[in-house]
């Protein structure tokens, strides 16, 4: 393993800035795997450590396949995880909303096109994301319809679900949508949460990233990983979205993965001040329960639940 | 009147109102004046106090609508917030919006359907906290033929016609423009504070445009010929070093090449990290106003003559 930084920016009070990657194996540029992009990514920072652990372990082993090699970024925002910010620490903008990036731009444009130029040329590029909305996915691997997109790919992670996604317009300046503009084969694997830690939802995605780089012939067997799901494919602009219909604290009933019917009590919105119920969120239709919004406090039509129709 | 454009219910006790006030003599065209997309831009606020004094003053001058909608993010504006407090959002990169979305997507959708239908419709922001902008349209080159010759009546400094980009196809005046309304954004002053001249300046200039088109009868000013230009005749200077910024030049001023526009300096070692120069012979259009500079940072855009 080889740990070398990336990008490095002087501050003035602070520490300096820097993007550091862990480079395993020699040769062709195989696959990037990048952590967190946003500070309160944690999860995804932790997933990333898990991963970097198992890979040194894997090549003092020997199996990271002869000219073969693998970069892992775990962070790119160091300094907003330090702050426990989000976004960039002093104008707030979005590191992930700055790809390709511009070296003579602005800072976090600087920042992405450092990155960016370190990985584009990766043959397969692995995001671990996280949703802006605080809540829990069912883990998924999610591609954007490009035109370069391979489900076929996807399924080697061994997730149980592929999510295709229809790119808006602020896609456009993603990470994932970048690299495969460059030709690189692009996914976003969502396990869990964001900012606190799931071990077994980290487990899982460590693990889909061994499965992905086995098949792909970039290391050797990975020892004692479960091949993992037969995975279904679902298109984005499908899933159903629930919404509340009165704001109000939330009580929920369903978990993520759970199976629903149509007419399930799935979550009561309650008067903050009195518990009463001011209304009851029910299944559209049978499906399962793609993904659970988290906080308690909710809005009016706000989006709580996202379920994939049977 | 006050108007109600769209209302939901917070979780505690409060309601979220996005409110409209609607002035109307007569059935001539109507004009909307919108602000408020990022909470820490008030520059549109003293505007859009002034067009409403205005018409106060002088209402048999009106035949027409002219709809004020001084908040489109009302929780941004009263916590100093520029997205939408509690979702980290850019209001603006949320149009049109979806009526059967989550509840800033169809806040979005409420804005754009409100305002749809107007004959001209006029965005105003305030750049951000961290730089100084004259008052001046921006424009995409793909709506430049219909919108340079109206930008032309609103008195302003500048008129800045640039490429298209994909990411801005999620603003308010992308969607606005899309769906056959023709808008035009303004930006002008520095986030959090407000520039008397310059709201004066485009208040007048929004009447002149009112007057061209046919729904103001009282008087106007002949409003300021305006610098137009493409995005080739505008030089970034971006910091090369991290540290604090003092500028030797004030905003608006015309510059040589090679000109002393300022410094960034080292408080902790009294070293000057960087000395910037201008690039070109021209007109400081855009000056950092927020001291403290990350490398990257822009510091300046100069308009070049």
């Amino acid at each position: 393993m080889k740990r070398k930084i990336i990008f490095e920016l002087k501050s003035l009070y602070r520490d300096s800035f820097r993007v550091t990657g862990f480079l395993f194996g020699h040769g062709e540029k195989s696959a990037c795997i990048v952590g967190a992009l946003r500070g309160n990514e944690v999860q995804q920072l932790y997933t990333c450590s898990q991963l970097v652990k198992t890979l040194k372990r894997l090549e003092a082993e020997g199996r990271i396949c002869d000219g073969k090699s693998i970069l892992v970024v775990p962070s790119v925002n160091t300094y907003s995880m330090n702050i426990k910010k989000r976004f960039w620490p002093t104008d707030n903008t979005d590191i992930n909303r700055m790809f390709p990036g511009y070296d003579l731009g602005e800072t976090t444009q600087r920042i992405a096109a450092g990155l960016f130029e370190e990985i584009k040329d990766y043959k397969n590029g692995i995001q671990f994301a996280s949703f802006y909305i605080p809540g829990v996915f069912v883990p998924h691997v999610r591609i954007m319809k490009t035109g370069y997109e391979n489900v076929d790919m996807a399924r080697e992670f061994g997730l149980p679900y592929i999510v295709l996604r229809q790119p808006r317009p602020y896609d456009t300046t993603t990470l994932n949508y970048n690299w495969q503009v460059w030709e690189s084969h692009a996914f976003s694997v969502y396990a869990g949460t964001t900012d606190t830690i799931n071990h077994d939802d980290v487990t899982l995605a460590v693990n889909a990233v061994l499965n992905f780089l086995r098949k792909e012939g970039i290391i050797r067997s990975s020892g004692f990983v479960h091949e993992g799901y037969i995975a279904s494919v679902v298109a984005e602009n499908e899933l159903v979205n629930v919404q509340t219909g009165a704001a109000g604290i939330i009580d929920r009933f369903v978990q993520p993965g759970a199976n629903v019917v149509r007419g399930d009590l799935l979550s009561r919105v309650l008067d903050p001040y009195d518990g009463s119920v001011r209304s009851e969120i029910l299944s559209p239709t049978d499906g399962v329960v793609f993904f659970v919004q988290e906080e308690p406090l909710v809005y009016a039509n706000a989006s709580v639940y996202k379920i994939i129709r049977e | 009147m006050i108007e109600t454009v769209t209302k939901i219910d917070l979780p505690v006790d409060e309601s979220l109102r996005i409110v409209k006030n609607r002035i109307q003599a007569g059935k001539g065209k109507r004009i909307s004046i919108v602000t408020g997309t990022h909470g820490d831009e008030l520059e549109g606020q003293a505007v859009c106090f002034e067009v409403g004094k205005r018409l106060r003053e002088q209402p048999g001058c009106l035949n027409g609508t002219v709809d004020i909608y001084p908040a489109l993010n009302p929780l941004g504006i009263d916590s100093i917030t520029r997205g939408i407090p509690g979702f980290d959002l850019d209001m603006n990169r949320i149009f049109p919006g979806s009526e059967d979305g989550a509840m800033t997507e169809y806040m979005a959708s409420r804005i754009v359907g409100d305002i749809a239908g107007s004959d001209v419709c006029i965005d105003i922001h305030a750049s951000n906290i961290f730089l100084r902008e004259i008052p001046q349209a921006r424009i995409n080159t793909h709506t430049a033929q219909q919108l340079v010759p109206m930008a032309e009546f609103l008195n302003l400094d500048f008129v800045w016609v640039h490429a298209a980009a994909t990411v801005l196809e999620s603003t308010l005046a992308h969607s606005l423009n899309s769906a056959g309304t023709p808008t035009l954004v303004v930006e002008m002053g520095v986030g959090m504070r407000i520039t008397r001249d310059y709201c004066r300046q485009l208040a007048d200039g929004i009447f002149c445009l009112m007057h061209r088109m046919g729904i103001w009868t009282g008087e106007v000013i002949a409003p300021k010929k305006p610098i137009i230009s493409t995005d080739g005749q505008v030089q970034f200077i971006n910091a090369a070093a991290s540290g604090i910024f003092i500028p030797q030049v004030e905003h608006t001023t015309q510059v040589c090449r090679g000109d002393y526009i300022g410094d960034i300096v080292s408080p902790l070692t009294g070293i000057v990290v960087d000395r910037i120069l201008s690039p070109c012979d021209g007109m400081v259009f855009t000056l950092r106003e927020y001291p403290v500079v990350d490398e990257g940072s822009l510091i300046a855009r100069i308009l070049e003559v």
